[in-house]
């Protein structure tokens, strides 16, 4: 735990009032202008977190080629379309919109302004100048399930969801991929906060999950609460979005962290190439780019609190996931109630990943809808 | 495994009935502040800052309180200093406080402490299933010893009736020679500092980080608390446990696999509250029971 200076905190505070006031960093006559709208603020060090990381690759990548303006805290709904169009209308010529409620704004923006290039996260919806793009979060969940059924001695997994969205459910069904292939009786135990970021919330489910006997956390959910909680009653988890190592240093196994920059600079490298395109065909939840662990995109961090021979097991999932060897959604695989979703042979397309509407073997209850 | 579940209705119900007792004395003098939200962040922070800086969390506490205090004093300045609508101070001074903490919070984020220490009473801790109540920490004692107080204070002693008087008909306890504005003022920068608590307890216990926003809403519900409560102390107790009690046993509920939908169990503590409401004003009680010039604006006349 590093400690510091209360004047130094004061003074630090003073500079980000006034660094508040004038967010854009210093333009350069001929510099391409690159807008983000943030959900919540870079203080979640959660989702919005990850994505400043990426904005802060991308300065240090393009150097005074391109200049960021970013906004935070712009809430899903009429207010984003406002936020967009103004960023639009300064005169930035690529803007990201980061988070899945902006798409229906930034489509509308987007054909308000033909010149201008939109990038959407996490949304399946298109135009001539919009583009989409996403993480394979699952990838990560998976190695997570091979860790959490080589370390639980209850055979019980706790599972925090924030909603019960296809990206949520693919997490899960990942996780239980992985927890299974190593690990016939371990069970997930799923409980929903219907929040996406409540600390004592999830704090509050983490206890309750560890009461009901669970030795292995899991979360969907954005805050380090779980940790936190998991470390005090000595359970172990796994840290979201960014690394959690700090809050729970004997409890995080490890992280799975959304690695934005590689993204954000290929997409602004095509634009000033000129090669930036929507891509082709119908729209889809995949959108253009869905990369994962393969090309950087999920980035897990070192494995720890685990004996060699669990992080032997992890690194071999995470390596297989990433040369492709190993296909987490393959047949033989059954739906938590018996019925077959794939025979042997057969592997889910992309499609079949966003139309998940069932728990896989290893998963209990089912989906609330 | 029922006394962990215990356990942890307790913790959750504690900064409930902190912010809601401060808020509850605030409205007994006459002053609606619906600035809990607002003075419970700016307590979180100040009092994770503090604990961060100095080590200790017992001088967080502390200094979540003050910092509650100090920003109920915003809040006092304007809507008793120059007599400004009560629900829009108060609603303005939520968004101040969101996102005042959030700015001078921002180097904090990422950090962590340890919180306050579990003090175990001896004999009592060890009984069956109540005792997770002896197992508790100083800020979750020190709430309770507060509720009784002011229950004390308010019933049973003059300040108190010269407080509820100056909340029933403030124009007749300023003809009587008490000075309304200074009643007025303790009590809403007694509230702040009990906000400012209920927010440290946050930082300081239920999750050992600072975090923007990390009340998510938890000001709101102490204001309805109050109500629900009738403005009786004992009753925010009862009621905080009752909505923590829900709020759990639907997180339970789902980890034992109940086939209930959880938008249902989550709505349950609302759901509770609002029933509440509805059987205590047919009995014709909550609306009497209201401070009669809860929310208007004091002119001192000579």
């Amino acid at each position: 735990m590093k400690s510091i200076q209360f004047g130094k905190w004061l003074a630090s505070s003073l500079i980000a009032a006034v660094a508040a006031l004038g967010m854009t960093s210093q333009a350069q006559a001929e510099a391409m202008k690159v807008g983000f709208v943030y959900l919540t603020n870079p203080g979640d060090h959660g989702w919005t977190y990850a994505h400043e990381m990426g904005r802060q690759q991308v300065e240090a990548h393009f150097g005074d080629k391109v200049v960021t303006t970013y906004v935070e805290n712009v809430p899903e709904g009429p207010d984003a379309t406002r936020v967009i169009r103004e960023l639009a209308k300064q005169g930035n010529q690529m803007i990201f919109t980061t988070s899945f409620g902006y798409m229906d704004p930034t489509l509308k923006v987007s054909k308000e302004f033909p010149e201008v290039k939109f990038d959407h996260i996490t949304g399946y919806k298109r135009s001539p100048n919009m583009a989409t793009g996403n993480i394979r979060f699952y990838e990560g969940r998976y190695v997570q399930g091979v860790v959490a059924g080589l370390m639980t001695k209850s055979n019980k997994i706790g599972y925090l969801g924030a909603f019960p969205i296809p990206e949520v459910i693919q997490g899960i069904n990942a996780f239980a991929q992985g927890l299974r292939s190593v690990n016939q009786d371990a069970e997930i135990s799923v409980v929903w906060v219907n929040s996406w970021y409540d600390p004592v919330k999830e704090s509050d489910a983490a206890k309750v999950l560890i009461a009901e006997g669970a030795d292995i956390l899991a979360q969907h959910t954005d805050s380090p609460a779980m940790l936190q909680t998991a470390e005090k009653a000595g359970a172990l988890g796994f840290g979201q979005s960014s690394d959690m190592h700090e809050f729970a240093p004997n409890a995080q196994l490890f992280a799975s962290v959304n690695n934005w920059g590689p993204y954000y600079i290929n997409q602004i490298e095509k634009a000033m190439d000129g090669s930036w395109s929507t891509g082709e065909g119908p729209d889809h939840w995949a959108g253009n780019t869905w990369k994962g662990i393969g090309e950087d995109y999920l980035v897990l961090t070192e494995f720890k609190n685990m004996p060699a021979d669990v992080a032997a097991a992890a690194q071999a999932a995470r390596d297989g996931i990433a040369d492709g060897s190993l296909v987490i959604f393959k047949g033989p695989m059954k739906d938590n109630k018996g019925n077959v979703i794939l025979k042997d042979g057969e592997a889910l397309d992309d499609g079949g990943l966003w139309a998940m509407n069932y728990y896989v073997d290893g998963v209990q209850g089912q989906i609330p809808n | 495994m029922y006394e962990e579940l215990l356990l942890t209705i307790l913790l959750t119900s504690v900064p409930l009935v902190l912010a809601a007792t401060g808020e509850l004395v605030a409205e007994k003098s006459g002053v609606l502040n619906l600035g809990v939200e607002g003075m419970m962040l700016m307590g979180a922070v100040a009092a994770f800052g503090a604990a961060l800086t100095f080590g200790n969390p017992y001088i967080g506490m502390i200094a979540g309180g003050l910092s509650g205090m100090v920003t109920a004093a915003v809040f006092g300045l304007f809507a008793l200093g120059l007599a400004t609508n009560q629900v829009a101070t108060g609603l303005a001074l939520t968004i101040f406080g969101t996102g005042l903490s959030g700015l001078i919070g921002a180097p904090l984020v990422g950090k962590a402490i340890d919180g306050l220490a579990v003090i175990e009473i001896p004999i009592l801790s060890s009984l069956p299933l109540i005792g997770v109540a002896f197992q508790l920490d100083f800020m979750a004692y020190l709430s309770i010893a507060i509720v009784a107080l002011v229950s004390y204070l308010l019933t049973k002693t003059r300040a108190g009736l010269i407080l509820r008087a100056t909340g029933i008909n403030h124009d007749s306890a300023h003809a009587l020679g008490y000075n309304v504005l200074a009643v007025r003022w303790m009590a809403v920068l007694f509230g702040g500092f009990m906000a400012g608590l209920a927010g440290a307890y946050l930082p300081l216990v239920l999750t050992p980080h600072w975090a923007e926003g990390m009340t998510a809403g938890r000001g709101w519900i102490a204001l309805a608390l109050v109500v629900f409560a009738s403005w009786m102390p004992w009753r925010v107790v009862i009621g905080a446990i009752l909505f923590g009690g829900i709020t759990i046993m639907q997180l339970a509920g789902q980890a034992r696999g109940w086939s209930i939908q959880p938008q249902f169990l989550s709505m349950l503590p609302y759901l509770a509250t609002i029933i509440v409401l509805v059987s205590i004003s047919r009995r014709g009680g909550v609306l009497h029971k209201a401070p009669a010039h809860l929310g208007r604006i004091f002119y001192p006349t000579r």
